[in-house]
């Protein structure tokens, strides 16, 4: 484990940034998002991004292909750029473990080269987080909080930040800091991960359990009469997939310029009244099926088709933004999780 | 806080529910935490008594649900009318949204309604408890142990500017009637237009483009009620579900608050809602501002019938060069 | 819009069928010159120009745009124009308070006998648009590759 004085947290940032554009959380008006270093740029206290830390991998839109016309010819370019190298800091361990369900989906056959392509260029930097909301969730999927994991995790004190690299790719980022930062032993991180523990203890959503949850019950809750009431406000729009970090569903369009046309993909929302709407009609006509098909994702296909992991990861965004207020925790409550 | 009470309206539900007068009621749920309310409908006089809240956080506008629940059942929807929502109600009522014959509306006085964010932004995230006790707001947290706040200094953007404490629709009011309030709901406004028009522009910029286009704007909106968005229209040619351009953005947000205007009674939703935190009420009140500045003074809502300043017109009226130069020009 | 790398403003005129179009075409009759770059698309009525139309033809390359309508109070349809009247001055002023160059927008009333003062509103109005430079503001950069 290496440790650095947070007075010298600028000067480790500038390091890194010198072989990879580095990214990190930045207060803004309206709550934090993740920002591109630059000298001065300050590391926000927040607990959390506005947004999820998927866009670096998932980015809201991005081009596929271009056809370009030229008389009868078309032309069809490959637009996909070459992913410079880049570092992401401060991702909380709710968002670390998201990465993963996204990998499963993104990852497996057939490859999404796209998406495999940032991974491959990614080196991610988590942080400990000392002061959970009370919206906050993740051990409800076994998500320790404490122990943020990804490349290199991290545990910031009052004057200090303690370096812990987990994979290869981050060992060699850290070995690239090591002029700014020394060994210490693990006692400081220790106190910190057992007083992290006795915060989650008391966090008012400690009780969710996902037990009754899992592969093999959709039969068991998918004509659960509390569907109805439970979807009866909703509004029918995209923010809790979009402030979602495990959220993975996307369309892809095409948008006609001036001389062709530019295929692009871009998140979609199971909330949308046109989310399976094919050439033969859609399949889910009423908002009921539409907020159902979200929270059996989660609960139910997700960790059917992924050996029992669950595709919520607990970040408590949704719960934060949803405009009527009407959540996982909510759905998992009133199907019957909890302990 | 509040000077009614959540036990005042069960009570009052529950008479109107054993009279046979209404067969449901609109309500506010309560939730997880002491503020995140979601708008319910309750059946029995069981579940009001056990679910229904009423409290500085029952912002929600319940006017656009009656186009859809007074669809659903027979009998009587009741619902609780805040003064800005009674605005809603009559616009919807002017556009023929629903059947006012299957509303039981119930005015209830507000002081105003609290906004999370600026709770947490004085005492910061971990709130265990929130109780509301005079003009403060008793905050109890995981990490610090109580805290108080004032309540005034919480309260919601579209409180603060607070345009009407009068109910303009009603079936029976509880509590005292309120004044239309000398408000303040122009200045922010005022401010941009006294800007150059690059500043304008870099404000808007920064804006505009946090936008996540989940339409939650569009959604809440109670004046935005057509049956299929022109956005999310696949027979639309501007359909779209993502923002690729920064155009996209700013053709979405001047055309949802175009679509209003005229017809926007400034209840505040779309702000309150907006995940990003965008300031998007600011977009409509421009348009009221100008409505207000070129035909005279009109509030939508404020009765059922009159007729929006969009469709209707005066020989005499504003060119619109001139318009233009009126709309920044009473603060240049 | 650039012009073999030259910049020439893109004029998109809505013209109503019943007036301003027909005075465009007299301005032709009588050889009246006004800029090429001026496209002019015809309109049952001006207050068929919905506030999209005129996005959309920002969003694909348009600099300026001009709606020409009958004078107040000689609409075909009686009260047409005056609707447009409303409409734009609101969103003429909304554009305005995004900080969109007001001078990229306007609304004309060019009667059918007046051949000479579109030609002159068209020529004014290019010059103005041209002055500004090109449309940065309400582009869409996936057009203009």
């Amino acid at each position: 484990m290496r440790k650095c004085s947070l007075d010298n947290l600028q000067k480790v940032f500038a390091l890194i940034a010198e072989n990879a554009s580095l990214y990190l959380p930045v207060d803004k008006v309206g709550g934090a998002v993740f920002e591109k270093w630059q000298e001065g740029t300050s590391y926000s206290n927040a607990l959390n991004t506005v947004r999820s830390a998927k866009d670096f991998f998932f980015p809201q839109t991005e081009n596929m292909m271009e056809f370009k016309t030229k008389g009868k010819e078309i032309e069809v370019v490959d637009t996909r750029d070459e992913h410079e190298d880049f570092v992401v800091f401060g991702v909380r361990a709710c968002d670390v473990k998201s990465f993963e369900i996204l990998d499963r989906v993104f990852l497996c056959e057939p490859v999404d080269s796209f998406y495999a392509n940032r991974r491959a260029h990614g080196v991610i930097i988590s942080m400990a987080c000392t002061r959970p909301s009370e919206t906050c969730f993740c051990q409800t999927f076994g998500i320790d909080a404490a122990n943020p994991g990804a490349d290199i995790s991290c545990w910031k004190t009052d004057s200090e930040i303690f370096f812990e690299a987990n994979t290869e790719k981050g060992e060699k980022l850290l070995s690239s800091i090591a002029a700014l930062t020394e060994d210490t032993d693990e006692a400081a991180v220790e106190a910190q991960k057992a007083k992290i523990a006795e915060i989650m203890k008391k966090l008012p959503l400690a009780g969710i359990t996902p037990d009754k949850f899992g592969g093999g019950k959709t039969s068991e809750f998918f004509n659960a009469p509390q569907w109805k009431e439970l979807s009866q406000s909703c509004l029918g729009c995209g923010t809790c997939t979009f402030v979602c970090p495990t959220c993975q569903c996307y369309d892809i369009r095409d948008f006609k310029t001036n001389d062709g046309v530019i295929r692009f993909r871009c998140w979609d929302s199971c909330m949308y009244s046109d989310f399976t709407k094919m050439a033969h009609g859609n399949i889910r006509n009423s908002q009921l099926e539409r907020f159902r098909q979200r929270f059996m994702h989660k609960l139910v296909y997700y960790p059917e088709n992924n050996e029992g992991i669950f595709g919520c990861v607990g970040c408590g965004r949704c719960l934060a933004k949803c405009p009527i207020s009407m959540n996982i925790v909510k759905v998992m409550k009133s199907l019957g999780g909890e302990a | 806080m509040q000077k009614i009470t959540a036990d005042m309206l069960i009570e009052k539900a529950v008479s109107l529910l054993e009279a046979g007068t209404i067969s449901r009621v609109l309500g506010w749920k309560k939730g997880e935490f002491d503020y995140d309310v979601t708008p319910y409908v309750f059946a029995d006089a069981e579940s009001l008594k056990k679910d229904f809240v009423f409290d500085d956080f029952c912002g929600a506008n319940f006017s656009k649900y009656l186009v859809a629940e007074t669809r659903k059942a027979e009998g009587k929807v009741l619902v609780f009318l805040k003064p800005c929502d009674t605005y809603s109600f009559n616009q919807l009522l002017t556009e023929h949204r629903f059947d006012r014959e299957a509303v039981y509306a119930v005015g209830i006085p507000c002081e105003g309604m609290a906004d999370i964010n600026k709770i947490k932004e004085i005492t910061g995230d971990g709130i265990s408890s929130l109780t509301s006790k005079g003009d403060k707001i008793v905050v109890d947290t995981i990490y610090d142990g109580e805290k108080e706040v004032d309540f005034a200094s919480v309260l919601a953007e579209r409180c603060v500017s607070c345009k009407s404490k009068k109910h303009v629709a009603y079936d029976e009011l509880m509590g005292d009637e309120g004044d239309i309030t000398d408000s303040a709901r122009f200045d922010e406004v005022a401010q941009l237009e006294a800007m150059t028009e690059d500043e304008r522009f870099a404000f808007w910029q920064s804006q505009l483009s946090k936008c996540i286009r989940c339409n939650a704007c569009r959604d809440i909106c109670p004046a935005c009620t057509c049956e299929k968005c022109v956005f999310e229209n696949p027979e639309s040619p501007v359909e779209n579900k993502a923002i690729s351009d920064s155009f996209e953005e700013k053709m979405f947000h001047i055309i949802r608050a175009f679509h209003v205007a005229g017809r926007c009674t400034d209840c505040g939703e779309c702000s309150r809602v907006c995940p990003q935190n965008i300031p998007l009420h600011l977009l409509n009140r421009k348009f009221i501002k100008d409505i207000n500045s070129f035909y005279g003074e009109y509030q939508a809502g404020a009765e059922v019938g009159s007729r929006a300043p969009l469709v209707d017109y005066t020989t005499e009226d504003i060119e619109p060069g001139e318009a233009v130069m009126k709309g920044e020009g009473e603060n240049a | 819009m650039q012009v073999n790398g030259e910049y020439k403003p893109l004029i998109v005129a809505f013209c109503c069928n019943w007036c301003s179009y027909a005075g465009a075409d007299l301005a032709g009759n009588n050889r009246l010159a006004y800029p090429e770059n001026v496209k002019i698309i015809k309109v049952p009525c001006s207050c068929r120009v919905n506030p999209m139309f005129i996005l959309r033809a920002f969003q694909r390359g348009a600099d300026g745009v001009i709606i020409c309508g009958c004078h107040p109070g000689d609409c075909h349809y009686t009260s047409g124009n005056y609707y447009t009247r409303r409409r734009m001055s609101l969103l003429f002023s909304m554009l305005n308070f995004l900080g969109i160059e007001k001078e990229r927008t306007r609304v004309e009333w060019v009667s059918a006998a007046e051949g000479a003062k579109f030609a002159a509103t068209m020529n004014e109005f290019t010059e103005a648009v041209a002055a500004l430079g090109e449309n940065k503001r309400l582009e869409d950069l996936r057009c203009k590759r």
